[in-house]
């Protein structure tokens, strides 16, 4: 649907975004701006945002099944609003819209969902906890535990996630610079959930067990005008440490990175841009697209040289907003499995 | 060499400037009728398509309620929550346009075509789109963007603003998304009281309007064909003509493959200038006749169609391409001719074909065969294809039979009369008969149309306006907005003493076909004014008894049924046939039973409309305002209903008459221009005559009146063909297209105006060429027995 398409290169981040005034909170069109220090409040903060411009319940697994065979898993709500601020009804400026897709190594299933706020047809509660679209939907009486369902029609999910421990905050206590001119966006994570249940493929369902990580993150301007695109790794170290990376690309050709080292115990280490870095090893070619589907990351402060690498490079989630997201494995100096996310190949 | 044969070639048109104008002006009339007619039905074809493109009809299953037209919001909202993948729809009037909300987000349709960069806009403003007819109708408080490729009549904007608009909080119906999700409960599992109504079923504006734009295409078709009648008589004559021209440029050495050629091109040059002219002449017909078609379409089909015109390919192409084709169909004969002649044969003009016995026996031979034809489909044809078939057959027959018969008749008034001048008119007249057939049989095609036509339009016109005395008994009609209005308003007349007639409809699927189904209180109104086309005895009672339906005579024909045979009017409530009912109103299929059965298989649907009995219409329409709170708008009385029917009936036959008169006027054209060229050809024969003591005005007068003898018996020739056309067009067409047979009448004093008309336009035709003849220079006369080979 082309509509839906114009409409959402309009509302996502890479279309222009009005110069923010950080020192009010607010941008030209009224948006609220995330503020240094910030303090979250749960788990309200579990809720949606309406003043802010784009928000996102992100959440990725890795599974396995009884053979040992991979598969990856995603299950995305996100909220867009054309205006700050919440209506009832068809007024509501509040635009939802979701991706579901399962990623084996030989198939990927991809799906999307849209809908208006304001109708009930999708939102976020956030104690007890739902977040929904349709009949897809993340709940349970916390976050901590939850069921998460989602269907399209060639595949679907049922799952049940269980923390096993804390929330983690990205960047600087939650508050994650995303641009040398200060773009930033709130980004906190829950990296440590048990994920088991069943994958329902077209050849039939299939029992998994693995690793689901959450990513909660809302923003106004969370990139700059002169940024193309990201690839975010998001890693599971089999030492049973974890790690966030993200780099910006920049239309000069320079890279600006983040990344977060996650101890087994929850605790953090934020490093700033250039800490991290990650460089293309292999390019695949993705429905027309070069997408590098294999990189060497490096974070010399923790030792990590590792080669990641896509599970099935043909990861593309062919949706109204096209990107490639897909299970990876870890090998070098460190060993594991995590997820890629690579936005702005086009 | 070819730019000296060309001029060579092109000299004849320069000498006769005549023949010129006939050949361009007869491309250009059968085009523009042909093309005018194309024109009308891309329009209207456009407008459907806009509107399916924006109302998803037939293109995607629909949720709908399973009675009434209202589904809660919460419904959809629950369905969504279960997994059915569905897009809101809500539709409503402002005034007397149509107005859509829907979901940009989530319909599969889209809303037209060109304003997706205005989604955002649609999304977070009040905006409404309509096209700039449309727009001009909506109150000036709403905000709307023009938008072209809107459908007419229509106005699309975002369904919350469509609610505000409409002071409604609820939905029209749900469209279903092609790609569902693997797993979803059963529909009545979450929302059992709606239905799903697969994409095929849902009736089909372009399939109902089909007959109408199938019968406009038959005119354009027959103009075209009376338009080629001229073409190919003007091109015989030229290249008979020409064959001097033609014997010399060879004996020159010009080779014959190039001769050929550059006829060719020269026919093709000349037929593209013809229908570059008749293109334009089309537009202009179509732009004149679109407003009455679009109302039509409006009245009989509740198709919106845009009034204005625009300039599409599909049917100007079509209309230089069928014009040239034909111009080179008609020159192809005369080519084959010229290419087979020895070189050195002789190039004595014979004037213009004279069709020997042979001609006439294998013209004769070839209408046989049409009629048989005709019969076989009259017999064994199916369908309105079948149906047209059948008339093309049965008018080319006719009128290729005509000089087959008027030889004859022309000999027997030779051998009957004595002095020398009469024997002589005879004897001339029928040797002019091959000059002039393709002229008598373009105007005996006109003649049976206006009169075929013309008996079908007066034939609808009587039993329309009986129909509408019949079915529009009650003085006033009320429509309500509410069901508490409605009872309030039911309740509050039966008290002033008035009959109270609640109309109660249901859409439904009945005997294979979308259908709709009537509950009336059974009474005096019905039994005194319904008149049945076949009936059983006791028809009402056993309705009143819901023992039995009446159905229409739409549906009966349809589904081949009659009298006792049983339909399920609802699942599991068999009924069997009482009575059937004609309907002249729309072409879909109707059932009526008894009031209370109605409300057993509808116990939801609540009349909004009702008819009144009374004898007093000023004192209840005084109630119903004053006391019943109904606005006035409501209220409709019988005369003006009356005269609304008989407007829409009056203006879905402007076209026909229009496309009436223009075929006549091509005919007579075709009359003329035959005269005229033939002319030129005549001095020499009437020479002797001028010779022999004949003044040149008794000549001339001798001329007219042979005109008018020929049209005189081309008239009483084209009387019966034009009755069986009638017949035709009122048994099996009408039938096939709309699903009703009427009663033929007969007109004779229109068939005796007719006559008069096509008389006078003979006459028209041939004064003045008799003019010219009589004025002819007593020198070129002479001249002829001068130059006598």
């Amino acid at each position: 649907m082309n509509a839906k398409v114009l409409l959402l290169v309009l509302l996502w981040p890479f279309a222009a975004l009005a110069q923010g005034f950080a020192g009010l909170g607010t941008d030209a069109e009224g948006f609220a701006i995330p503020q240094p220090d910030p303090v979250f409040d749960f788990p309200a903060d579990h809720g949606p945002h309406p003043d802010y411009r784009i928000e996102w319940w992100y959440l990725t697994a890795n599974l396995k099944d009884a053979q040992g065979t991979a598969y990856g898993l995603q299950w995305t709500l996100f909220r867009s609003a054309l205006a700050p601020g919440e209506a009832a009804g068809w007024q509501s400026p509040q635009v939802w819209f979701a991706h579901a897709a399962v990623t084996t190594p030989a198939a990927h299933f991809a799906t999307e969902r849209f809908a208006r706020g304001g109708t009930g047809l999708a939102g976020v509660e956030a104690e007890p906890f739902r977040a929904w679209i349709d009949e897809w939907v993340m709940e349970g009486p916390t976050l901590d535990a939850v069921t998460l369902r989602a269907q399209g029609p060639e595949f679907g999910y049922d799952m049940a996630l269980e923390a096993q421990g804390p929330l983690v905050f990205q960047g600087q206590g939650g508050f994650s610079v995303k641009s040398a001119e200060g773009q930033a966006s709130y980004y906190y994570s829950q990296p440590f959930y048990d994920i088991k249940g069943t994958l329902t493929l077209p050849d039939g369902p299939v029992e998994v067990t693995g690793q689901a990580w959450l990513d909660r993150e809302w923003s106004s301007q969370p990139l700059s005008d002169n940024q193309t695109g990201w690839d975010w790794f998001s890693l599971s170290f089999d030492s049973g440490d974890k790690m966030m990376g993200f780099q910006l690309r920049q239309r000069d050709g320079t890279r600006f990175s983040a990344s977060t080292w996650i101890e087994a115990d929850g605790s953090t280490t934020a490093y700033p841009d250039g800490a991290f870095v990650a460089e293309p090893l292999d390019v695949t070619s993705v429905v027309g697209r070069e997408v590098p589907t294999a990189w060497r990351i490096r974070l010399p402060d923790k030792g990590v040289d590792a080669r990641v690498e896509a599970v099935n490079q043909d990861a593309w989630m062919p949706l109204s907003i096209p990107y490639w997201e897909g299970p990876v494995r870890i090998s070098g100096s460190h060993t594991g499995v995590g997820y890629l996310e690579m936005t702005g190949y086009e | 060499m070819t730019r000296a044969c060309l001029a060579a070639l092109m000299s004849h048109w320069r000498r006769n400037p005549l023949q010129l104008f006939a050949f361009l002006a007869g491309l250009a009339l059968a085009t523009a009728l042909w093309s005018g007619v194309q024109a009308i039905n891309a329009e209207a074809r456009a407008s459907y398509d806009a509107a399916a493109s924006t109302l998803g009809e037939g293109q995607f299953d629909q949720i709908v309620p399973v009675s009434g037209d209202r589904i809660e919001q919460a419904d959809f909202v629950a369905l969504r929550r279960a997994g059915w993948l569905v897009a809101p729809v809500i539709e409503g009037r402002v005034g007397d346009v149509r107005l859509l909300g829907i979901d940009p987000l989530s319909s599969p349709a889209g809303f037209g075509a060109g304003q997706d960069g205005d989604l955002a806009g649609l999304l977070s403003e009040d905006r409404i789109f309509a096209n700039a007819e449309t727009a001009a109708k909506l109150p000036v408080d709403l905000s709307v963007a023009v938008d072209a490729s809107i459908a007419p009549n229509l106005a699309v904007t975002d369904i919350g603003v469509a609610q505000r608009v409409l002071e409604r909080t609820d939905l029209s119906r749900l469209l279903v998304q092609p790609n569902q999700p693997l797993v979803q409960p059963p529909l009545a599992d979450v929302t059992p009281h709606l239905r799903l109504q697969p994409a095929s079923q849902t009736a089909d504006v372009g399939e109902l309007t089909d007959s109408f734009h199938l019968n406009l295409t038959a005119f354009g078709l027959l103009s075209f064909a009376v338009g080629l009648f001229i073409v190919y008589s003007t091109i015989g004559l030229a290249f008979e003509q020409r064959r001097g021209v033609v014997r010399t440029l060879r004996a020159l050495g010009v080779p014959l493959p190039r001769l050929i050629t550059l006829m060719v091109v020269e026919v093709l040059i000349l037929a593209l200038i013809g229908a570059g002219l008749g293109v334009i002449l089309g537009y202009v017909i179509a732009a004149a006749l679109l407003p009455d078609v679009a109302v039509t379409l409006r009245g009989l089909y509740g198709a919106d169609v845009s009034g204005s015109l625009q300039f599409r390919v599909s049917w100007w192409g079509s209309g230089l391409a069928i014009a040239v084709l034909g111009a080179l169909s008609a020159a192809g004969v005369t080519l084959a001719q010229i290419a087979r002649m020895p070189l050195l044969a002789s190039a004595r003009p014979r004037a213009w074909a004279m069709s020997s016995r042979r001609a006439q026996r294998a013209q004769a031979v070839c209408a046989a065969a049409l009629f048989a034809g005709a019969l076989a489909l009259g017999v064994g044809g199916q369908g309105l294809l079948a149906g047209f078939a059948l008339l093309g057959c049965f008018l080319i027959g006719a009128a290729l039979i005509l000089p087959v018969l008027i030889a004859p008749l022309l000999r027997m008034a030779e051998r009957r009369t004595h002095s020398p001048v009469a024997r002589w008119f005879w004897a001339d007249t029928r040797q002019q008969l091959p000059g002039l057939s393709l002229a008598l049989m373009a105007l005996l095609l006109a003649i049976s149309a206006n009169i075929g036509v013309a008996t079908m339009v007066s034939s609808f016109r009587l039993t329309f306006v009986s129909f509408l005395d019949q079915r529009l008994a009650p003085e006033l009609y009320v429509q309500t907005e509410s069901a508490t209005q409605a009872d309030a308003v039911e309740a509050g007349l039966a008290q002033a003493g008035a009959i109270v007639l609640p109309l109660l409809v249901a859409e439904a699927q009945i005997a294979n076909q979308p259908a709709r189904l009537f509950g009336v209180r059974v009474g005096p109104t019905y039994r005194e004014n319904w008149v049945f086309l076949d009936e059983g005895a006791g028809a009402w009672d056993a309705v009143e008894a819901a023992q039995a339906a009446v159905v229409n005579e739409q549906l009966a024909r349809r589904g081949g049924l009659w009298l006792g045979d049983v339909i399920e009017v609802a699942p599991g409530v068999p009924l069997p046939i009482a009575a059937i009912v004609a309907d002249y109103g729309n072409p879909k299929g109707q059932v009526i039973v008894s009031e209370d059965l109605f409300r057993t298989l509808y116990p939801e649907v609540r009349p909004r409309q009702f008819g009144v009995r009374t004898d007093d219409i000023a004192a209840m329409r005084r109630i119903l305002t004053d006391d019943l709170d109904v606005s006035d708008s409501a209220i409709t009385d019988q005369a003006a209903l009356k005269a609304f029917s008989l407007q829409v009936f009056e203006r879905t036959f402007t076209v026909t008459a229009a496309l009436n008169v223009l075929t006549l006027t091509v005919a007579g054209f075709a009359m003329l221009m035959s005269l005229l060229t033939l002319a030129d050809l005549r001095v020499p024969q009437l020479a002797p005559v001028w010779a022999l003591g004949l003044t040149r005005r008794t000549i001339g007068r001798l001329e007219l009146l042979r005109t008018v003898v020929f049209a005189a018996v081309v008239f009483l020739f084209a009387l019966p063909v034009g009755l069986g056309l009638a017949w035709v067009l009122l048994a099996v067409i009408n039938v096939e297209a709309f699903g009703w047979r009427l009663p033929m009448f007969l007109f004779p004093g229109d068939y005796t105006r007719l006559g008069l008309y096509a008389l006078l336009a003979a006459v028209a035709a041939a004064a003045w060429p008799a003019w010219r003849l009589m004025r002819t220079p007593p020198n070129a006369l002479l001249k002829v027995f001068a130059h006598e080979r």
